[in-house]
């Protein structure tokens, strides 16, 4: 959207006042009553859809939870199509929750970076051109990204997590036996790699709201360029970095495909994160699907609907920062 | 001037030129990078380091701790500081940049091996998954399909969400929708797979279809229109909507007439760009459209093919042939998609709104 980040800076025609204006008028042509209808149908359409989201997922999930067996929140198996059936997400909330943390921990500081280079130290010809490029990672399909990550990454790995497990293996987090390496490790470089994008888009129009003004009063008082960012553009754009990063997160909590292609998984929790095993929940829905029968089917939308209201806190909190930013930021008055 | 002048040069001989600072000389970061990258291979050709990846590693360590240790010798701590701030920043951008030419580089690469016109025409339908030959007809097909149905259900709706936030949303429910279309951007696909599944397969009975796949999509490119459209609708002057309203038309034409057309590049960009976002979509195809091997010209009947599904479904095939075919449709896939996205900036480039007066 490089269009309308440099239009932006052009003064926008105040909106607020005219749609007073316009409010007076009209309106009651049959024609307009129609249109206005259309329009304000769709977008309560597209409410009604997030509504009969929650809705039908939590009516399956419900038919299946009852019937579980085991606990849903700490069974460690996933027997669906088992006779009692017995199933909990503990191992999915774990692999879950673990790999998007070590996405968001290697992608944050590259991405925050990207979003400087592009705002304030790329060469100003350049910055449109490195803009479309990590455009172009978003662009990428993410089972382009799964294939990728199993064929290329995972063998290109074992170098790396040897070495890990040498130096840090007395940890036990960073035990590696050998073996290919489709664990929540390899899984979280892939994922960071896939959220990148969204994590520098955002920052990087954060960055280039920061108020003139401060910037250029450091540098008069003979800040560095590194000092000007710390002390005008970073504090400037901190909840526009942690809102980001969330959204962020809410990509790697449901990214399936990739996951489901590059994770070999099982049922259990492992305290190695270089080791295959653990699972996602929406990689148990795509690998668990095929084979499921219809209870089983509902087992897994049981788990879908645990993914959505989790991936519904962290983006609805995130936009909710971005949104309280926008209303007390000078930079856009 | 030229009486200070003989007096000048021995000036600043007798004392150093105290408002300047010391500076490296511009040509000390290209000196510096190139030693850094000598000293690595050298470091790496002695050690027998085989991955070119440790080389890069070691180069651009051996560049930031360098251009450190100069800086605070020769410019001072600040400065220093200052030049680490900045080889970091190169450097993360450089690792941003790594794995996308690898990932393009590996499926030109492995993609070209089986890619030809028969590939692209011919359909899997008789060949086992472990043979070589076949093809993706039957999953472009597919593809094509469900992401043209799902552009019919969700461009309508979301051009007109947008109509409605930006030319007459006030209150609570236009705050609503603003809020719930950027929840809705962040809906994990296999959770709109999930939905139509429960919905359309398990409690309406329907058969796996195109269609339903369709639905699914349709869903994910709904917040995707709404919000380009509404960038894009907001660009419009309003002085534009004035005059016309001004002139007596109605509120309706005036939107279809005259800020629809002004718009109409920016909102066909946004639609190309969720097209693009959606043809490589996974998850609810494969909850969804089921995999047939034939190709299938009906979307509301039976089974169909998907790109994206077929390279799931090969690469899970595991044979060498289908690994092939897996790289082969990858790359089908990307240079869809690629192609799209020029092309939609292409167009917003040729199409934009001239905001300068």
């Amino acid at each position: 959207m490089d269009i309308s980040t440099k239009t932006a800076t052009a003064p926008p025609p105040p909106p607020a006042t005219t749609e007073k204006k316009r409010a007076t008028s009209g309106a009651t042509r049959p024609g307009d009553r129609i249109f206005l209808g259309l329009s304000r149908g769709s977008g309560i359409v597209l409410l009604v859809i997030m509504a009969a989201i929650a809705a039908f997922l939590t009516y399956r999930a419900a038919l299946a939870l009852s019937d579980n067996t085991g606990n849903f929140l700490t069974t460690f198996e996933w027997d669906a199509t088992a006779v009692p059936p017995k199933f909990g997400i503990a191992v999915l909330a774990f692999g879950t929750v673990v790999s998007s943390i070590i996405a968001l921990v290697i992608a944050v500081p590259v991405a925050v970076g990207i979003a400087l280079f592009i705002s304030h130290y790329a060469p100003r010809k350049l910055a449109s051109p490195i803009a479309y490029v990590i455009d172009l990672l978003a662009a990428v399909p993410s089972i382009v990204y799964g294939l990728w990550g199993a064929i290329v990454v995972a063998p290109n790995l074992t170098g790396l997590y040897s070495w890990l497990d040498t130096t840090l293996g007395w940890t036990g987090v960073f035990e590696y036996q050998g073996g290919a390496p489709r664990s929540l490790m390899t899984v979280g470089i892939l994922l960071a790699i896939m959220i990148l994008p969204i994590i520098t888009n955002v920052s990087r129009e954060v960055f280039l709201q920061a108020p003139k003004m401060h910037e250029e009063a450091a540098l008069a008082l003979g800040a560095t360029r590194w000092e000007v960012i710390r002390m005008s553009v970073l504090p400037f754009g901190r909840s526009g970095i942690i809102s980001a990063s969330m959204l962020g997160l809410g990509r790697a909590l449901g990214e399936t495909i990739a996951v489901a292609t590059v994770l070999s998984p099982n049922f259990l929790i492992g305290a190695s994160l270089l080791d295959p095993g653990g699972g996602t929940f929406a990689q148990n829905i795509a690998s668990k699907f095929n084979e499921a029968s219809e209870y089983g089917r509902d087992a897994l939308i049981a788990s879908g609907l645990v993914l959505f209201l989790i991936t519904l806190l962290v983006n609805g909190a995130a936009r909710m920062i971005i949104a309280r930013r926008k209303e007390y930021s000078g930079a856009n008055a | 001037m030229s009486t200070t002048t003989p007096t000048a040069p021995a000036a600043r001989a007798a004392t150093p030129d105290t408002l300047r600072a010391a500076r490296l000389p511009r040509w000390a970061n290209p000196l510096l990078a190139l030693g850094s990258v000598a000293a690595a291979v050298g470091i790496g050709l002695g050690a027998g380091l085989h991955s070119r990846v440790q080389w890069g590693l070691i180069a651009a360590l051996l560049f930031v701790v360098g251009a450190y240790v100069l800086a605070s010798v020769v410019e001072g701590k600040r400065q220093a500081k200052d030049r680490f701030a900045t080889s970091m920043v190169w450097v993360t951008f450089l690792l941003a940049v790594i794995p996308l030419a690898s990932l393009i580089w590996e499926t030109v690469e492995r993609g070209s091996k089986v890619f030809s016109p028969y590939f692209l025409s011919h359909s899997m339908g008789v060949v086992a998954d472990k043979d070589p030959g076949g093809g993706i007809n039957h999953a472009i097909v597919g593809t094509l399909q469900q992401v043209a149905l799902a552009s019919l259900i969700a461009v309508p709706i979301g051009l007109l969400t947008a109509i409605y936030l930006v030319e007459y949303g006030r209150g609570k429910l236009a705050k609503a929708v603003t809020f719930f279309v950027d929840v809705m951007t962040g809906i994990p696909s296999i959770v709109a797979g999930l939905f139509v599944l429960s919905f359309w397969i398990l409690i309406l009975g329907f058969d796996f279809s195109g269609w339903a796949g369709a639905m699914a999509l349709s869903i994910l490119m709904m917040p995707v229109v709404v919000r380009s459209t509404e960038e894009m609708l907001k660009l419009v002057p309003n002085e534009l909507r004035e005059a016309s309203l001004a002139l007596g038309v109605p509120k309706w034409r005036t939107i279809l007439k005259v800020v629809l057309p002004t718009a109409i590049g920016g909102i066909t960009t946004g639609v190309m760009l969720a097209v693009a976002r959606i043809a490589g979509e996974t998850a609810p195809v494969l909850l969804l459209v089921w995999v047939n091997p034939f190709i299938n010209n009906n979307p509301f009947e039976g089974a169909q093919g998907s790109l994206p599904l077929y390279i799931y479904q090969q690469y899970a095939a595991g044979s060498e042939a289908s690994y092939d075919r897996a790289w082969a449709a990858a790359l089908t896939l990307i240079g869809f998609i690629m192609i799209l996205n020029l092309a939609a900036r292409g167009i917003a480039r040729w199409k934009a709104p001239k905001s300068g007066r």
